[in-house]
């Protein structure tokens, strides 16, 4: 079996009007490289289900995106980011605004196959009063009233790993895999990138295979990005690129979106947009922030 | 051991007030979101509260706090429990947890702002982080909050813009639900220490710090606080707690968290 794929492939098999979950956690393994690939493609009207950084701001800043589903959208040292916040402050974005642990559990919800999880979180904000299609229930088991957290059903997931095989076994050796378990099987079609294709023998040395979050059949395609978390991290390999993020952060005030896309993405290739960022080595050797 | 300190800064007041929050709270995860309540939290884990517990940010459970800020290249964290994002929402859904959060809006109830300020929701004037972890946090687990300039922008008169928490609003207590079930600790400011324990959970007065008055405290607040009749003065820090908060504050970041880095005693 070979579930190898292009970039270009990936983006492809997606449509417009789509509901897309974007694995990773603000600026930290984001697959990046596959979020630029959509910003070079057509593609529209997109739903993004995220814990979003710079993957939201790109999206909303090109166009790319109805709604956001969304706990936050930040880039963690540079707390707002700044083309999700031009989007929100013109209205021209629709959104689902949850709490953090509301996400996981509509993709939890979607993975089981349940319509809904229930929660008190929520109760009591405006999170139950912002949201049309978020409903607060009587419970069947006492007197209280609960939310009735919908499943984050996906359309596709995109996720980037440290490393996997062709067959989909995916590895992710950082501190956290966040929830990209979720977004793995809240999904009909997930799409992985990886740093490093490996072998399946990789997998059955020492503890390996401890590292690997979700079965094989929940990956639908493999597509091999060196790199392509960046400028986001992927521990242990690299941390996220300080640097790029602050030229990122004022092109918004200086140049705008259009401005960094003609530097970094349209008409540029993958390979031409790291050598841009200082090469594979560089990214490589890219420092986590200490907090 | 307990010799108050004569020389401390206002950040160190206020981080010691923070930490004097979590002294009863036994075995919780504790988490300071900010320079100065992370470090009002590792002190009362290296202090007064050795049972709590508390985490990188990252992913690890620590037997002992980090220190804050850039450490040397040997350094080894005492990891004892994988933490991941995911297993922390076990942890919140438990209730085992205490927060010191610093929202830019804070209301009469008690509810907290993080989201977006002015406009419309639709289209507000400032987006900021969105509500993140606040609505699950405010009901299931202890939380304070932390406010380093205590003015009327944050401490605003009606209610916050997003309301991101639940907080003792009888309009939005939920079907089922008492005030008792809501557990909002206390707000520690540059100018004092208050809690819910007025009237009806109405804001409190609990201290001042050095210098300050109740009438200072109400003109910058947007709403009537409950004023006690006999109001103490915030507790001096310790040299013994001066001391741990350089240890586990050994690049000084403290002095850059308050404009100006005021004393503690504005007497």
């Amino acid at each position: 079996m070979d579930k190898q794929m292009t970039p270009q492939a990936v983006v492809a098999s997606l449509s417009d009007g789509m509901t897309v979950g974007i694995g990773g956690w603000g600026p930290r393994r984001k697959p990046m490289a596959l979020v630029r690939e959509i910003l070079r493609s057509d593609l529209k009207d997109l739903t993004i289900v995220a814990y979003g950084g710079a993957d939201v701001g790109m999206l909303c800043a090109a166009g790319k995106v109805k709604k956001v589903i969304f706990a936050f959208v930040s880039l963690d040292f540079i707390p707002l980011e700044p083309y999700f916040r031009k989007a929100r402050q013109s209205g021209a974005i629709e959104t689902m605004e949850i709490d953090e642990g509301m996400m996981l559990l509509g993709l939890r919800a979607a993975a089981w196959g349940c319509p809904f999880i229930p929660t008190r979180v929520g109760l009591g904000t405006d999170v139950v009063k912002i949201n049309d299609d978020l409903k607060v229930i009587d419970s069947p088991y006492d007197d209280k009233e609960w939310v009735a957290m919908p499943a984050l059903k996906l359309d596709a997931a995109l996720i980037h790993v440290d490393r996997a095989d062709a067959r989909g076994v995916c590895q992710i050796k950082g501190a956290d895999h966040y929830m990209d378990d979720w977004f793995a099987r809240a999904a009909e079609q997930t799409y992985v990138s990886c740093d490093e294709l490996v072998d399946t023998d990789y997998f059955a040395q020492g503890d390996e295979a401890r590292y690997v979050f979700w079965e094989r059949s929940a990956t639908t395609g493999v597509v091999h990005l060196p790199g392509g978390a960046h400028p986001s991290s992927c521990t242990p390999l690299y941390g996220f690129d300080v640097p790029h993020f602050k030229e990122y952060n004022a092109s918004a005030k200086d140049g705008g979106f259009s401005a960094y896309a003609d530097k970094y993405i349209n008409g540029v290739s993958e390979a031409e947009y790291q050598e841009l960022v200082g090469g594979l080595e560089a990214i490589k050797q890219l420092p986590m922030p200490v907090y | 051991m307990s010799t108050a300190a004569k020389d401390y800064s206002l950040a160190e007041l206020m981080i010691v007030a923070n930490a004097r929050g979590y002294d009863d709270d036994g075995e919780v995860l504790v988490t300071g979101i900010g320079v100065l309540p992370r470090i009002a939290g590792s002190l009362a884990m290296t202090t007064s509260n050795p049972d709590i517990m508390m985490t990188d940010s990252e992913a690890w459970v620590l037997s002992k706090p980090n220190p804050v800020g850039n450490r040397p290249a040997d350094f080894v964290q005492h990891n004892e429990t994988w933490m991941g994002f995911s297993r922390i929402f076990d942890n919140v859904w438990s209730g085992k947890r205490h927060i010191t959060g610093g929202p830019t809006q804070i209301d009469r109830y008690g509810q907290a702002n993080i989201s977006a300020l002015g406009g419309s929701y639709e289209q507000p004037k400032i987006q900021m982080l969105g509500v993140r972890g606040f609505p699950g946090n405010s009901i299931c687990h202890a939380n304070s909050w932390f406010v380093p300039a205590h003015n009327k922008r944050v401490f605003v008169d009606g209610e916050c813009d997003v309301v991101c928490t639940i907080g003792y609003n009888p309009a939005r207590l939920p079907k089922g639900y008492q005030f008792d079930d809501i557990d909002l600790r206390l707000v520690i400011t540059d100018l004092c220490v208050m809690d819910f324990g007025g009237p009806e959970h109405q804001m409190r007065l609990v201290s001042l710090h050095p210098g300050i008055t109740a009438e200072q405290v109400q003109d910058n607040t947007g709403f009537e606080i409950h004023v006690p009749d006999a109001v103490p003065t915030t507790a001096a820090p310790t040299e013994e707690q001066l001391a741990i908060i350089a240890q586990i504050d050994p690049h000084n970041l403290r002095a850059k968290q308050l404009k100006d880095n005021p004393a503690g005693d504005r007497s």
